[in-house]
């Protein structure tokens, strides 16, 4: 048997990071889902990668100026309408601070 | 049938007055409502925007100045573009009910070109899928055979123009999402260099890959699409300001003379027998035109799949974070505060798939991997 490529342990820290709530049923199957794509990427590693560059877009990209012009925006209540729970003019969240 | 025609069968019908666009919306409306129960390409149908800009369409041409060769013609356009009043689902439950308060560029320049809007169409969610099967909403069918799958993940797309749902449609493709549908429905689908067309209004799934393009009845009514959505926006940085050929009048040239590499690498084990044979008829074709062609050969062909399996989902944990349940879409209520607000509303918005590949991308570009994984891909 070989190592598993993620643990349980590990399956929860990622959610945890990506702000998912997983069942339990689902994290076990995505425990072994993940572990299915990990072991497949590791093809990857046969790949001798030294000295070339990361890319991170296959055609070059270069940052894009433009004069400091002020332009309309979309109206603020459009741009709250659809939002689940407001405020008057503010989004509204649970609680962030402990009591 | 109207609903028949190419785009540029249907511009000469309206020119000549043998036919108005009103005519055409609501052939293509009543067509809907009949078949699309059985195909479901279509997520929202939007008859009454589409009966107006026909009317429209109507009036330019009854005075003898239509817009060009896209007006009056009815499309529809995949449920990952920003419609302005009009749901936009990305076939997501985490989407449901939002209603953007403005265009996807390429919508607009569709509008402005004259062309009739009869809907959006179904996808796998969030465009991570590859047969519809991923839709929070349905499966669409393949026209061909309703007991198959139509592609995907801009499988709408592709069934509704396979079926005379729209006489073309707009898609979007990350790694293969118009090609594999195009392909599974027998109809034209491009998908352009990347750069070439904006993104503006379109909802990300992986920003270094993500390029609309058009489904269309065949080649000239592909550039036809194509010349519409193409070229530079203010609103979207990484589209390329490099002028936008004629790419119709590029048409009919020929193939004389050119030469076509066949990667080897591409014919391997696993590869149907039937589509292998497919593509060597192609390839003969392509030579009794007077192509040439030659073996060539792409040898990290083989690591693609990995690569893309990395790049991919790490770009979707990045840009699926929008997804919280603050501005737009879901919310699930009695959260104890806001971390596990987040987390219930995308463990109850997000599909089997979404959540796989956010968690793939999270666990990528985590501490401890990122150099291992996404670096290295």
């Amino acid at each position: 048997m070989t190592e598993p490529k993620i643990t349980m342990a590990e399956v929860d820290h990622v959610a945890r990071l990506a702000r998912l709530a997983l069942a339990d049923d689902e994290k076990e199957r995505m425990r072994r889902e993940l572990d299915g794509i990990l072991s497949y990427i590791d093809k990857l590693r046969a790949l001798d990668t030294e000295g070339v560059p990361p890319t991170s877009h296959a055609v070059p990209m270069t940052n894009v100026m433009r004069e400091d012009e002020p332009s309309p925006s979309l109206p603020q209540a459009e741009m709250l309408a659809n939002a689940p729970d407001r405020s008057g003019e503010f989004f509204r969240v649970p609680r962030i601070i402990e009591e | 049938m109207l609903t028949d025609l190419t785009i540029h069968e249907l511009g000469a019908r309206f020119r000549s007055g043998d036919a108005t666009p009103t005519l055409a919306a609501r052939e293509y409306l009543e067509r809907i409502t009949a078949l699309d129960p059985k195909v479901k390409a279509y997520l929202t149908v939007t008859a009454e925007a589409a009966l107006s800009q026909a009317a429209a369409a109507d009036a330019r041409f009854k005075s003898g100045k239509p817009l060009g060769p896209l007006d009056g013609v009815p499309v529809g356009v995949k449920d990952v573009f920003c419609t302005r009043g009009v749901r936009t689902t990305c076939g997501s439950k985490i989407l449901e009910g939002f209603v953007p308060p403005y265009d996807a560029t390429v919508v607009s320049r569709l509008v402005r070109a004259g062309a009739v809007v009869l809907g959006k169409l179904n996808m796998d969610e969030f465009a991570m899928g590859s047969s519809t099967e991923n839709s929070a909403y349905f499966t669409t069918r393949n026209p061909w055979d309703l007991s198959r799958v139509p592609g995907g993940s801009s499988g709408g797309s592709a069934a509704a123009v396979a079926a005379d749902l729209a006489a073309a449609a707009l898609g979007t493709d990350t790694g293969g999402s118009i090609r594999q549908p195009a392909a599974f429905c027998g109809n034209v689908g491009l998908k352009p260099t990347y750069g070439r067309v904006s993104r503006f209004g379109l909802v990300a799934f992986a920003s270094s890959l993500d390029q609309v393009g058009p489904f269309a009845k065949d080649a000239l009514d592909a550039a036809l699409m194509l010349q519409a959505i193409a070229g530079h926006d203010p609103m979207d940085s990484t589209s390329a300001a490099i002028a936008v050929p004629d790419y119709a009048a590029e048409l009919g040239r020929g193939v004389q003379g050119l030469r076509v590499g066949i990667p080897a690498e591409y014919f391997i084990e696993g590869l149907d027998a039937e589509v292998e044979a497919a593509v060597r008829t192609a390839i003969e074709t392509l030579k009794g035109l007077g192509a040439k062609t030659e073996s060539v050969s792409l040898p990290h062909t083989e690591y693609g799949l990995a690569a893309y399996y990395l790049i991919a989902p790490a770009e979707c944990s990045s840009n699926l974070a929008r997804y919280d349940g603050v501005k737009y879409g879901l919310r699930v209520p009695g959260a104890r505060d806001l971390i596990d607000m987040y987390s219930r509303t995308r463990g109850a918005g997000f599909g089997a798939e979404v959540k796989r590949r956010v968690m793939l991308g999270t666990y990528a570009l985590s501490a401890g991997y990122y150099d291992a994984y996404y670096g290295k891909a």
